[in-house]
Order: C-alpha cells, then sequence, then structure tokens
C-alpha cells in the first residue's frame, strides 16, 4: 500500500462550460491526510488513551526499580538484565501488544468510516468530492500513522524512564550475550517498527468493519473481539494449522530482534501475514465501502 | 458565476430515476429538469422522496434504475468534474462536535483536492461572512444553535465557487428571522447566476424564490416547471360574494359546477370548462343578487395540497 493520496480520474476538462468553478486540480497533496491527522491527534479520547499507554511503561520501571536488589546483592541474571534502561519499552511493548495496542487501533479504526456516518460527516467529504477510494486511503494511511504513534506512546516514555532509572549500560541479549546501547536503540527501533506493522494489519481488518456499520462503538468492539479470538484460537494446540494465519501469531516473535544475531524467519513470517491481512482486508473495505449507498 | 453552453441547458436532468429500498419504492421514474440559472423549487410532504432523490444527484446513493446528470455531465462517471461545481447541504448539517465551525471547514477544504490551500482561509472567512457566522467562528460545533449550524452548513456549501448548489430544506428548524435570511441569502446567490435546488416540505418557505416548482407525492414527481406553469395546470376557481349564498349554490350546482362550498356571504367552486360569463348570467336570470365575482386560478397553497393529497402529513 503507497503511503501517498492520489486524486481520482484524470485532470479536470476545463473545456466543459467557461464557469469561474473550474478550477486546476492539484495532483499532488497530503493536505487531507495531514488534516487526518490532526482530527485524531486532537481528539480528547484519543489522548487519554496515549497517556494510557504511555502509563504502562512507567509503572512497571518504577515497580521493578522498588523492588530490585542493589548492585552486586541480588542474582546476576537480574542484575544484568536491569543494567540497560531499554529493556523498560521492551517489556512494555510486550505488555501492551496484547490489549491495550490492539484496543486502542480499535478506537481508531472505529472512527474511520463508521465514525464520520454515524456523524453525517462521511456525506459531505463525499460531496466535496473525494473519491471514496481516496477516503479509504487517507483513512488506512491516518491508521497506519496511528499504530507508530501507539507503539512510540510506549517505547518513548518507557525508554525516557528506563535510562533514568537504570542508565545505559550494555543490553543483555536473548541469546545471552551483549550488546552495545547505540546497537540497542536500534533494536528498539527495529521492535516498534515490527508492533507497527502488526498493529497496520489489524487496523485494516478494523477499516473493514468500519465500512459495515454506523455505529463506531460496535465497530470497535467488533474489532477488539477479532483480536481476543484470535489470541484464544492462537492458545488452541489443535488448531495448530491455524495459527500461522492468525495475524497475533507471530506478534510475540519480536523477541527475536533481540537476539545476537537476530533471528529474521519468524519476523519475516510475521510481517508477510501483516501484508496479507492489509492487503485483503483494504480491498475488502474497498468492495464494500466503493459500491455502498450513503444514507446517514 | 454561472457557466452556461452544456447543450442540454440543464443544470440537473434526470430520466426514470428510481430508487428502491427492498420492497418500498422511495423515489419512482421521476423526470426532472432544473434549467440552468432557475431557483427550482423541490416540494413535497415529509417522506416523499426529496432527501433520496439528492442522495441520487449528489452520487451518495445508487439508482435502482433511470439516469441522471449534473451539469450535463452523466453520473457516475462526471462525478468527478461534476461535484466540485456544487456545494450542497443533504438532510441537515452534519460536522465534527468537538471542533469549531471554522476547523470544521478547513478540513472539508483540505479534503478537496482541488482547492489551493493558499486561498483557504480567505475563502473560509468570506463563507463564514456570506452567512454571519464570522465571529462564532471559533466556537465549537456542538455549541452552535441549530440555526448556527444550519448556516455553517451552507457556509460549506460557499467554500469554493459554484455552479449549483443542491440545498435540501435549508430553513428546516430556522425560527422565521432566521428563514428569511436563508432565502435573500439564496436570492443573492440566484442573482449571481448560480443555479439552486432547494427542497422544502413548507411550500411557504419557499415559493417567493422559487422561479421553478417540482411536487413531489409518494416517490412520484407529479408536477414539474415555472411556477407560471405548475400554477396554471391548476383547476381555475369562481368566487361568487352573495347575501343569498344557498341559492347562488344551488345555480352553480345546477351549472355543472363541483366542489361547491358555501360560507358565510360567499359560495366558490370549480367551473371546469364552463365559461364564466354564463355563470353571471344563470345567477341574474336566477334572481341572485350578485355583489363580487371573481375568477382565480386556485392558489399555490392549495395546489400543493391537492396535488400531494395528503398534505403536510408524512407519506411512505
Ligand atoms: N436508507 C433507507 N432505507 C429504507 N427506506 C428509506 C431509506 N431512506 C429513505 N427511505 C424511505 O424512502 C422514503 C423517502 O424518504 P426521503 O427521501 O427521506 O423523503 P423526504 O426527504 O422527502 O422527506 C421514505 O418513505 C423513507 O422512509
Ligand atoms: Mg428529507
Amino acid at each position: 500500500m503507497s503511503a501517498v493520496e492520489v486524486g481520482s480520474g484524470t485532470a479536470v476538462d476545463a473545456g466543459v462550460g467557461a464557469g469561474s468553478a473550474i478550477r486546476p486540480r492539484r495532483r499532488w497533496s497530503t493536505r487531507f491526510l495531514r488534516s487526518e491527522l490532526r482530527l485524531i491527534a486532537g481528539r480528547r479520547r484519543n489522548q487519554m488513551g496515549l497517556l494510557v499507554l504511555a502509563a504502562v511503561p512507567i509503572i512497571m520501571a518504577i515497580a521493578v526499580k522498588v523492588s530490585t536488589p542493589g548492585p552486586g546483592e541480588g542474582p546476576n541474571f537480574l542484575s544484568s538484565i536491569t543494567s540497560n534502561g531499554l529493556f523498560v519499552p521492551l517489556a512494555a511493548l510486550g505488555v501492551e501488544i496484547a490489549m491495550f495496542l490492539p484496543l486502542a487501533m480499535s478506537m481508531l479504526s472505529g472512527d474511520a468510516v463508521a465514525g464520520e456516518a454515524n456523524l453525517g460527516t462521511l456525506r459531505y467529504l463525499l460531496t466535496v468530492p473525494v473519491s471514496r477510494t481516496r477516503l479509504l486511503a487517507v483513512k488506512y494511511v491516518s491508521l497506519c500513522i496511528g499504530a507508530l504513534w501507539g507503539v512510540t506512546a510506549v517505547a518513548l516514555p518507557g525508554a525516557v524512564i528506563g535510562i533514568a532509572l537504570f542508565g545505559t549500560g550494555d543490553l543483555t541479549t536473548l541469546s545471552g550475550s551483549q550488546i552495545s546501547f547505540g546497537v540497542a536503540v536500534w533494536r528498539v527501533v527495529l521492535v516498534m517498527l515490527y508492533l507497527a506493522a502488526g498493529l497496520a494489519g489489524l487496523a485494516a481488518v478494523g477499516l473493514f468493519i468500519s465500512t459495515l456499520t454506523e455505529q463506531p462503538i460496535a465497530a470497535s468492539i467488533a474489532l477488539l473481539i477479532f483480536t481476543i479470538l484470535s489470541w484464544i484460537l492462537d492458545s488452541v494446540p489443535q488448531l495448530s494449522w491455524l495459527h500461522p494465519w492468525l495475524i497475533v501469531h507471530e506478534w510475540m516473535s519480536f523477541g527475536d530482534l533481540l537476539r545476537d544475531p537476530i533471528a529474521w524467519a519468524n519476523v519475516l513470517r510475521g510481517l508477510f501475514v501483516d501484508g496479507v491481512y492489509a492487503l485483503v482486508f483494504w480491498l475488502a473495505a474497498w468492495a464494500r465501502f466503493s459500491s455502498k449507498d450513503i444514507t446517514s | 458565476m454561472s457557466s452556461t453552453g452544456d447543450a442540454s441547458g440543464l443544470a440537473v436532468h434526470t430520466e426514470g430515476l428510481t430508487k428502491r429500498f427492498g420492497q418500498q419504492v422511495a423515489v419512482d421514474a421521476i423526470g426532472m429538469a432544473v434549467p440552468r440559472g432557475a431557483v427550482y423549487g423541490f416540494l413535497g410532504p415529509n417522506g416523499s422522496g426529496k432527501t433520496t432523490t439528492i442522495r441520487m444527484l449528489l452520487g451518495l446513493v445508487e439508482p435502482s434504475s433511470g439516469s441522471r446528470s449534473l451539469l450535463g455531465l452523466p453520473l457516475p462517471s462526471g462525478a468527478g468534474q461534476a461535484l466540485p461545481r456544487v456545494g450542497s447541504l443533504v438532510e441537515g448539517p452534519a460536522f465534527h462536535p468537538y471542533l469549531s465551525g471554522r476547523s470544521n471547514l478547513a478540513r472539508l477544504d483540505a479534503a478537496d483536492p482541488l482547492a489551493d490551500p493558499r486561498t483557504a482561509a480567505g475563502r473560509i472567512d468570506a463563507a463564514l461572512d456570506r452567512v454571519g457566522l464570522r465571529a462564532a467562528a471559533k466556537k465549537r460545533y456542538r455549541a452552535y444553535s441549530l440555526g448556527m449550524r444550519q448556516r455553517l452548513a451552507i457556509a460549506a456549501a460557499l467554500l469554493a465557487p459554484r455552479d449549483l448548489l443542491v440545498l435540501d430544506e435549508p430553513t428546516n428548524g430556522l425560527d422565521p428571522q432566521g428563514t428569511r435570511e436563508v432565502r435573500s441569502l439564496i436570492g443573492s446567490l440566484a442573482a449571481e447566476g448560480i443555479t439552486v435546488l432547494v427542497s422544502s416540505h413548507l411550500l411557504a418557505e419557499v415559493e417567493q424564490i422559487c422561479s421553478h416548482l417540482g411536487v413531489m407525492r409518494e416517490g412520484r414527481l407529479v408536477a414539474q416547471g415555472t411556477v407560471a406553469e405548475v400554477r396554471g395546470a391548476g383547476p381555475m376557481l369562481v368566487r361568487v360574494q352573495t347575501r343569498q349564498p344557498e341559492a347562488a349554490a344551488a345555480v352553480l350546482r345546477e351549472l355543472g359546477v363541483t366542489q361547491v362550498v358555501t360560507t358565510v356571504g360567499e359560495v366558490h367552486g370549480t367551473p371546469g370548462d364552463l365559461e364564466p360569463e354564463k355563470i353571471v348570467s344563470a345567477l341574474v336570470y336566477a334572481g341572485v343578487g350578485v355583489q363580487g365575482f371573481t375568477v382565480a386560478v386556485t392558489s399555490l397553497e392549495d395546489l400543493f395540497v391537492s396535488l400531494t393529497g395528503e398534505g403536510f402529513d408524512v407519506s411512505g
């Protein structure tokens, strides 16, 4: 999916009539996308959501700090982990990717189409006119950026408080080796991008659901149920044939990015499944939305 | 501001336009013709299919059958070209409640791929000025009264230069003063050459400003044309002022006048093909004292009621 807005159709044929209303088409513009992002960022509920996402790593960091014995006292393993503050954003991401981050995506994707339909603003966007394909593209790109904001809201405060409380020593990889702080920062960024990609795949499902209803809450709950069901199915061993195709299945493989060297296989598999979800559900949303009667 | 030169000369044209919702036929094979430069009053009781027709004209709803064109461009293929020249208000205002009026307009402008961002602020101010909302521009939409909301929706329709305005019940929820203001705004827009299609379930709200009328009843377009044409299609009415209304009524009935109604000092009825002179001489011959005699076309109000049957009741 290209992260670019493209206006539909060809340039306006100025030959019809001589009205002053004929305006030259501006072919490339991110104005609508920026307006969409402002709308998302400006909404009080979303700001509260980001605060909740950011609170988790802070609570975790303080809890670990309070319960960790001083240097040299505790077991070597624990002190080796807590010698680098970046374990805080990583642990927080691991916790929040299960439910909090998908919940955030549910909220945003519920607003995307169903929210506009519910307010009635959808009909006014479409008569501007915004082509339906462009509308879905802009909505989806803004959800993907929302996913990046979500993981950043977890990782950035996590990193700040982690470094403040635990310092910038070497990071112990899951393979047991040590990597320098500089390398570790890049690993955290990779984890953030990987999880954001997973959330972007989920957002396509949310966008599709959002085209099915005029009730944003219903759309949000539906995506949340979808996520919970995916986790449940992923935990049933008898359904192992299904697991590779569940979007959540490889999410926890982000740990492979913390090995030395990085174990790419599961991560790439995860990205592939995310991409399949994004494509299939975006197209489903398009198929549904492009022919839908807007009676809201 | 208008553009002319399309072969059809029609700003809106539909043929056999039909929309079914399941079993129900909301719009039934209507052939609308809105000439360029007209102020077309699209009348009909609630539920008669006005909004559904407008949604089809704007590409929001796909017709079950029939064709439609806007500004000479057939839909849906011409929508991308026609719609930027059409400002619309459909089924009431709708905006983001937690954004200001101004931010809401800015959002719509940002969504318009043809809008120039450099002129956005000026155009938004001008649109707000036009509807008298400049002072409340920074208020959140949720704090707006219904009248302010309606005006903001009209401002949104005026964000860009337009050739056609489609206003669905723009006076809904406005007080008499607000209604007058909207009427005069429509009048001044029409004077600039913009074609206006304005729907209403209240004839009185739009009849003064309309050059053309289209009357809907239960999904069908039962009358259409210039105001004079639509008026002329209605039955004639004779009124006799007399001190002997009962005797006069008897004479009229004998002559074949229908729908004879007797009130104090007056009798009226529908003469059909009967020549008015014959009625007068028959009255005189019967010795009925005639104080006054008038022949008139039915008032638009009466005509509207007779066309739409149930008057202002909800249909469908
Ligand atoms: N989405 C819909 N589903 C089913 N019926 C509808 C829908 N929209 C409108 N209708 C029906 O179509 C008819 C015409 O409605 P509408 O166009 O809104 O009338 P008006 O605008 O003249 O009041 C009504 O009987 C209404 O109930
Ligand atoms: Mg209506």
